[in-house]
């Protein structure tokens, strides 16, 4: 039996739990709190994790704080839905607005690795054009970042997490070949491609962050199918498993159970370091400059909540735009059953994609793109889509949940457009650390609403071609979070730059999938790594030339 | 298509024949045992309260009288017990387990102004009306405060019950789900491709070719 990941900080003591190994350790570096570090990060997932590892073995000295525990998957994951929403960042938050989100499980995580804990492990490529949205496709805002700079990142970071992938991919530009073989079809990946291939436009396998083939202690996936209630095989390559070993060898501490409430700054507007919560009380921890990668509703918490009389509005909000321009994803699905057997419980939920209506633009009466995807919910959440979905209870939930095994079903991961109203705000209310809670506004605009009913229609297209029946549309989800502390060119309109640095706050960072201002039409975590690498790369030659 | 009264789509298969095997690992079998042994006293609801959730969970996920009952009610009143919670609500609607009493509260307020009743005494038909009206958010008693009834069905009481219902092993063979797998995993992959560790469905009406398979599951 393990120690409880939970009961008391397991990074401390000159060592940090070895992934790799059950019980095992690995030393790591420590920093005295009342020295300053070069970086203190703020969150672990994909972007705070990334970023502390390219940051270390770039030679500065990193402090990384995660407010959830360090797990090691191979003894500490259960194959269990409910044992698994201990990945889920559960704390007390208000959503509302005319399409209230869904928050937990399915939008992010707390624990060393952040939500890459319980992704998916989807990893797509933008399209180029929507790094220019606005000046290219007429919608949304520009980013100011460059398509070609990002494609060379992009290859670094599927690189590092060894993305089993096709040999050549359908869409966009050249792209090196995945570093691993694309995995095996699935049936309910099968579906997808037949129904593709039917309606006459491409598929591909998806490009997928787990293992094809051993690597290092990792072995490859086993299809057991509970990717998104955390991988106890290490199969899949989340920030736990990949940047962070790598950033504790490069000499980062990563501090687990350690809740971040406040950036303190002093009268020049200069960030001194964090106020966080860590074994039963406050403690400050000094730094050179401060990172927010606490994912888009914990980031622009943090910062509102770290306002002082210069900043009365929040930190880093010259602009008025922390916390707006929230965007997230819609995830709508149409849902049938087959004759034959799906078992769609096998493998990652989506072994198949088709990008087609990212970047095909004729026949649109919407701007922005989405794919879809198979799909593979476990029974726990299948229930539930039913009864919330679909208002089933009863003997009639029973009799449907005995098809289960039968059930294929395409999912939509699309684009919405970014809206000032959409936005997080702090609740008068407070959380078990006594800071303010988060309050999450959300309605979707037109464009979101024609571009969601032109994905079910054509969904609906394609699982008819495969003779799929008893069709129904589920009409309501939503996934991932971005925005909320945009980047751009101008301090007026965007809260950092291309670097990810604050305009008003020179030595304060952000660097997590906040940064989007816009969101495409696929999954996020590739992107934000991608930007992780270039902030670290980026901020490496401005110290080089005593910019920092 | 098989026999389609329920739970008798996999006869003989049983989730928990695999559970000394490769299909899970010790931290898996350490949470299930747990949940199996599960007591019938509730820690977090009060007497009256849990006779409401035990009648509610009877009509949300209805059981076969031939089997075991999966104690849902019980699953409920211990995560409420451990303060474990969805993390997010609309205004007006408290944390979980104060939503919960709440909804309850207002439920009793509802059966009693209809009924002169509590709920769990009521006949089934006309518990499914109260609930059907509560998922449509016709329920409107003062008591719900600022709690709608649609928000308290479908975020707490049905949520909460059916997620109980479907963490239970039992309810995992009545629908022929794997299970647990890890491990081992699985290996078959396509149409119609079964492991020799899956539950097999009755095929051409061939129940006793569905059960030998069944009882190999390992
Ligand atoms: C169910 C699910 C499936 C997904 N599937 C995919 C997929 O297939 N492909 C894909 O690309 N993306 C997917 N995503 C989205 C992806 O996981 C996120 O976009 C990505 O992890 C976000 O990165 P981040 O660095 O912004 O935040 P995170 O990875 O969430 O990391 C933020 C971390 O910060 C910590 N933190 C926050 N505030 C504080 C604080 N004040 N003090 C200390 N620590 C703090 C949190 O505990 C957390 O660990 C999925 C998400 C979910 C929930
Ligand atoms: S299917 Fe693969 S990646 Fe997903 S949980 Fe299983 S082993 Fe891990």
């Amino acid at each position: 039996m393990s120690d409880d990941p939970f009961a008391a900080p397991r990074a401390a003591h000159g060592r940090a739990p070895d992934v790799f190994r059950p019980g095992g350790w690995i030393p790591m570096r420590q920093h005295r709190q009342d020295e300053p570090v070069d970086f203190v990060i703020v969150g672990t997932g994909a972007g705070g994790g990334t970023l502390a590892c390219r940051l270390a073995e770039h030679g500065f000295s990193v402090v990384a704080m995660d407010a959830g525990p360090y797990f090691r998957p191979l003894e500490d994951f259960a194959s269990d839905e409910s044992e698994q929403t201990k990945l889920y960042w559960t704390d007390d938050r208000i959503v509302d607005g005319a399409n209230p989100l869904q928050m937990g499980g399915n939008n992010s995580g707390k624990a060393v690795g952040g939500s890459t804990v319980h992704f998916a492990m989807v990893s797509l490529r933008f399209r180029p054009a929507w790094f220019k949205s606005r000046s290219l496709l007429g919608y949304g805002a520009d980013w100011p970042l460059d398509w070609r700079e990002m494609w060379h990142y992009y290859s670094e970071v599927e690189d590092a997490l060894k993305i089993a992938g096709p040999v050549s991919y359908p869409w966009g530009p050249r792209r090196p070949r995945y570093p691993y073989r694309a995995h095996e079809l699935n049936a309910a990946a099968r579906a997808l491609a037949d129904g593709c291939e039917a309606l006459g436009i491409k598929w591909t396998e998806t490009p997928i962050a787990t293992l094809s083939a051993p690597r290092g202690l990792a072995h490859p996936c086993v299809y057991r199918g509970f990717c998104t209630s955390g991988c106890a095989t290490n199969a899949k390559q989340s920030a736990l498993v990949t940047w962070i070993p790598r950033a504790i060898a490069a000499g980062a501490e990563i501090r687990d159970l350690a809740m971040v409430g406040r950036i303190e700054t002093d009268n020049s507007a200069v960030a001194t370091g964090v106020h966080y919560y860590r074994d039963g009380q406050w403690r400050f921890q000094r730094a050179r400059n401060v990172v927010v990668a606490g994912y888009a509703i914990e980031t622009p918490r943090l910062l509102l909540n770290s306002a002082t009389g210069r900043f009365p509005d929040g930190l880093a909000n010259g602009s008025g735009l922390v916390g707006k321009n929230l965007m997230v994803q819609s995830n709508q699905a149409v849902w049938g059953t087959m004759e034959r057997e799906v078992r769609s419980y096998k493998g990652p939920p989506s072994l198949a994609i088709t990008e087609h209506w990212n970047y095909e633009d004729k026949g649109k009466d919407f701007f922005g793109g989405y794919c879809y995807m198979s799909q593979g919910p476990l029974p726990q959440l299948w229930a539930n889509t039913l009864m919330s979905a679909r208002g089933l209870w009863g003997a009639r939930l029973i009799e449907e949940m005995e098809k289960y095994n039968h059930v294929v079903g395409l999912k939509i991961v699309g684009e919405m457009l970014p809206q000032e109203t959409n936005r997080v705000t702090l609740a008068d209310e407070t959380d078990q650390y006594g800071l303010r809670i988060p309050r999450i506004t959300y309605a979707w605009c037109d464009n979101d609403r024609r571009l969601i009913d032109h994905s079910l229609a054509f969904m609906t297209q394609a699982l008819e071609a495969v003779d799929a029946t008893d069709l129904w549309r589920q009409n309501d989800d939503t996934c991932h979070l971005n925005g909320a502390a945009r980047m751009g060119d101008d301090p007026f309109t965007s809260v950092v730059n291309a670097d990810c640095r604050s305009w008003d706050v020179r030595n304060l960072w952000i660097c997590d999938g906040s940064v989007f201002p816009t969101v495409g039409g696929v999954n996020p975590s590739l992107t934000i790594q991608a930007i992780a690498c270039r902030t670290a790369d980026r901020i490496k030659t401005m110290a080089g030339r005593g910019e920092l | 298509m098989p026999d389609s009264r329920p739970g008798t789509r996999f006869p003989g298969y049983d989730v928990l024949s695999k559970r000394q095997g490769p299909s899970w690992n010790d931290k898996t079998r350490e949470v299930i045992a747990r949940r199996l042994s599960t007591g019938s006293e509730p820690q977090f609801f009060a007497a009256d309260e849990f006779l409401t959730v035990v009648a509610a969970a009877n009509r949300i996920v209805p059981q076969p009288p031939t089997r075991s009952a999966i104690p849902v009610a019980a699953l409920v009143d211990r995560k409420l017990h451990l303060a474990q919670s969805d993390g997010y609500r609309p205004p007006g609607t408290p944390r979980d387990g104060d939503a919960w009493r709440l909804g309850l509260k207002a439920l009793d307020a509802e059966t009693r102004a209809a009924f002169d009743a509590p709920f769990h005494i009521l006949l089934e038909a006309d518990q499914d009306v109260l609930l059907q009206r509560m998922q449509k958010g016709e329920l409107r008693n003062p008591a719900w405060t600022e709690m709608t009834s649609d928000v308290f069905f479908r975020m707490r009481l049905a949520r909460d019950i059916v997620l109980a219902y479907y963490a239970h092993p039992t309810a995992w063979s009545e629908i022929g789900w794997g299970g647990p797998a890890s491990p081992r995993g699985y290996v078959r992959m396509g149409y119609d491709e079964r492991d020799p560790w899956e539950a097999a469905e009755v095929r051409d009406g061939d129940i006793e070719s569905a059960r030998r398979k069944n009882n190999r599951v390992r």
